[in-house]
């Protein structure tokens, strides 16, 4: 929030003039007829994405010239907004000359794209994007019904948002390299879920397979893990300030096993690691005697000493300990 | 021609209102609550102001009409104030309200939701209405409060006010009704019905923006909201409104003298208009007419998406509303057209016309002309009425899109 924001914009200020233009007169809203297009020797695909329950319909046609694959004529009918019939509008012309093959690589921000009256302005406001992915989502239909495959076969990897178009894989390798801990930072660095907003959490727009909380607990989860794993790897040489609690309780125990514990022993004691306390200045080591070492006169003199001194010569310089 | 048909969204304020007005911003300016006269000068004016509210409302002499910035403030102070009043400092912990309300009352619900109250949405039937009888079966001894609006500002429907006021009264609830969309179009009388609290707001009748009024039966206890000066009786603090109050008294005036006279008017205008829609296939409009604000028609028309409509209706110069979920930042479908159901479509089909006593017959017919030539141009491309059938493979088997 901020001075820009305390008044809601305009909706319809948001389109671009071409959004405008399109929707008061779109140029390829129509039908083509299957005996139209077998008369003059082509195939006719038609698909429907979406429904009028749902809010966004979409029927997209293709005259294809079988010898050739290449689309000779493509028509829409849409029930939408402005943005939506604009969007169905400039598909169709993009895909119009193109061979299927080339047409369904078409993506739903070339379709946004191609809405711009200048390259660095978007067309639509950001939750209008949805609009465009519907025809992106219709065109990957229509290809799967003329060449026989399954629409979901032309997508080469995970897309978890749609309108920005970005993967699974991405998401995961963004937060992990800039440490990012926030939907907000996700959205900063990757414009996932900057949109239509349906990816990001269960209970939005659409319905969605992988949303960004989860990728980003899940992530987060890994990250915590893998450090701690490396911490754990590392032994002895990760540095003993920055272990977790549990860690510095083992290296403890385990100096104390390499080079104290044999001496307490063969006096007939021992001792135990009750808590470690951390401040900026001491790591305070609470230790219990145990056996013989209980009241044993040297227990806070020398062999206190010893133990301190092994420890800060092997651990850390912060360390003190202190019985109980 | 221009033709303004969002009238429950709010309303031009009357030029005899802006003259009652005017001399409250440089002449007569004083804080009525200074000592001096020009101070004091303002008193028989809101004096004034404050008989045609009490008159047009009937409201009883031992009852309080405060007046606050808004229904929307108004709205707030009853929730809140009643939640200190009777939650924190009481034994209760429930509200009954319905899903229909305006988000002045739906947002702070959730907001004291979040602070442990317990909150029942209740439904409307398929006229978009509340049932006393839910309202009955909904209430329990942990209940403080019950909250329904008097009219819905987007299908028009009236509660039943009066019912709903006396199973409160008999089961010792208060009883709070947000009458924004009722107060100037219908018959407002609140000594006819029980309830304890009434919202209402002078835009929505030609009055100005930024004033508005809570009334508070008997007089009775609610913490104020605005702490202050000790403005309203120690009700509602901050200097008041001059303005806003002296307009707000002349626009109720105005909206209230004769409303059976003016609504029947109105009336005329919105039935010759819905007709005349209606003619159109694939059609239908929510609710009973003779249980609707006069002024008001929700309808729906297949195959043309709301946003889309309400565009042709711009560029034709009509400005009209949709609860369309395309329409909305978020995309969400509006909560109160889902809760009317009418298999959804309602969600992205309404459009909402609502008329005011200015409306003219020859603005009507502006309307119907243009409302037609939008319906069968948007119908020319909409995929509901294309005839090619998709390839096989090709169709939608359900709504794949959406999780509502």
């Amino acid at each position: 929030m901020a001075k820009d924001d305390l008044l809601g914009a305009s909706l319809w200020d948001a389109y671009s003039n071409k959004v405008t233009t399109l929707m008061n007169n779109p140029q390829h809203q129509g039908e083509i007829f299957e005996g139209e297009a077998e008369k003059r020797g082509n195939k006719l695909i038609v698909a429907d994405f979406g429904a009028e329950s749902c809010g966004d319909a979409v029927r997209l046609y293709w005259e294809i010239d079988p010898k050739t694959d290449i689309i000779i004529d493509s028509k829409f009918k849409s029930f939408g907004c402005g943005t939506a019939i604009a969007s169905s509008d400039v598909m169709t012309e993009l895909c119009i000359g193109k061979t299927v093959q080339e047409a369904v690589k078409i993506t739903n921000i070339d379709v946004e794209f191609a809405l711009r009256d200048d390259p660095e302005t978007p067309a639509v406001p950001p939750q209008k994007m949805h609009c465009s992915v519907m025809a992106y989502d219709v065109i990957k239909k229509a290809a799967g019904l003329y060449i026989g495959v399954d629409a979901e076969s032309f997508e080469e990897e995970i897309i978890v948002c749609e309108c920005a178009r970005v993967s699974l894989t991405t998401l995961q390798e963004v937060i992990k390299l800039n440490d990012l801990t926030t939907i907000e930072q996700i959205t900063d660095y990757t414009k996932a879920g900057g949109f239509c907003k349906s990816c990001i959490r269960p209970g939005g727009h659409e319905k969605r397979e992988y949303y960004l909380v989860d990728i980003l607990a899940d992530t987060r989860k890994e990250m915590d893990e893998e450090k701690m794993k490396a911490a754990a790897d590392a032994g002895g040489s990760a540095n003993f300030e920055d272990m977790t609690l549990v860690q510095q309780i083992k290296a403890i125990d385990a100096e104390i096993d390499e080079s104290i514990r044999q001496f307490l022993v063969m006096d007939g004691g021992d001792m135990e690691v009750i808590d470690i306390k951390s401040s900026d200045e001491y790591i305070d080591v609470y230790i219990r005697y145990l056996g013989a070492c209980n009241g044993c006169a040297s227990s806070s003199t020398g062999t206190l000493y010893a133990i301190e001194s092994t420890l800060k010569e092997k651990l850390s310089k912060k360390i003190r300990v202190l019985p109980i | 021609m221009q033709v303004y048909l969002d009238n429950n969204a709010t309303t031009m304020v009357d030029p005899l209102v802006v003259e009652v007005m005017l001399p409250f911003f440089s002449e007569i300016y004083g804080n009525p609550n200074s000592l001096h006269k020009i101070g004091t000068a303002s008193h028989p004016a809101i004096s004034k102001a404050i008989d045609q509210v009490y008159t047009a409302l009937n409201a009883a002499d031992a009852d309080d009409i405060v007046f606050t910035s808004c229904a929307t403030e108004s709205n707030n102070w009853v929730l809140q104030s009643v939640f200190i009043d009777h939650v924190l400092n009481s034994d209760k912990n429930h509200i009954v309200t319905t899903e229909v309300e305006h988000p002045s009352i739906l947002s702070t619900c959730k907001f004291l939701e979040e602070q442990g109250v317990k909150v029942t949405y209740l439904p409307v039937n398929g006229q978009g209405v509340v049932e006393a009888e839910t309202v009955k079966a909904f209430i329990t001894d942990k209940t403080a409060l019950v909250s329904v609006m008097w009219a819905s500002n987007e299908t028009g429907m009236i509660n039943p006010i009066a019912e709903i006021g006396e199973i409160c009264k008999e089961k010792g609830v208060l009883f709070h009704s947000d009458a924004v969309q009722a107060v100037g179009k219908i018959p407002v009388d609140l000594q006819s019905v029980h309830v304890d609290f009434v919202s209402m707001s002078a835009h929505k009748f030609h009055g100005p923006k930024g004033v508005g009024a809570l009334y508070i039966k008997n007089s009775q206890a609610l913490s104020p909201l605005m702490h202050g000066g000790e403005h309203m009786g120690g009700r509602r603090s901050g200097t008041l409104n001059v303005p806003g109050i002296v307009g707000m008294g002349k626009a109720i005036e105005l909206a209230t003298t004769n409303i059976e006279e003016t609504s029947a008017k109105i009336r005329v205008k919105r039935d010759r208009l819905e007709d005349a829609i209606l003619e159109l296939s694939d059609t239908f409009v929510v609710g009973d007419r003779d249980n609707r604000t006069p002024n008001t028609i929700l309808i729906s028309i297949r195959g043309v998406e709301g946003e889309g409509m309400l565009w042709d209706l711009n560029n034709g110069q009509i400005g009209a509303s949709t609860g369309s979920a395309c329409a909305s930042e978020d995309l969400e479908a509006n909560t109160v057209m889902l809760a009317i159901g009418a298999d959804n479509e309602l969600a992205h089909t309404g459009i909402r016309l609502s008329l005011s006593r200015f409306t003219t017959d020859s603005e009507v017919d502006y309307t119907i002309t243009h409302f037609k030539d939008a319906v069968a141009r948007l119908r020319a491309i909409s995929s509901s009425f294309a005839i090619q059938k998709p390839t096989e493979g090709g169709e939608v088997q359900e709504c794949e899109l959406h999780h509502h």
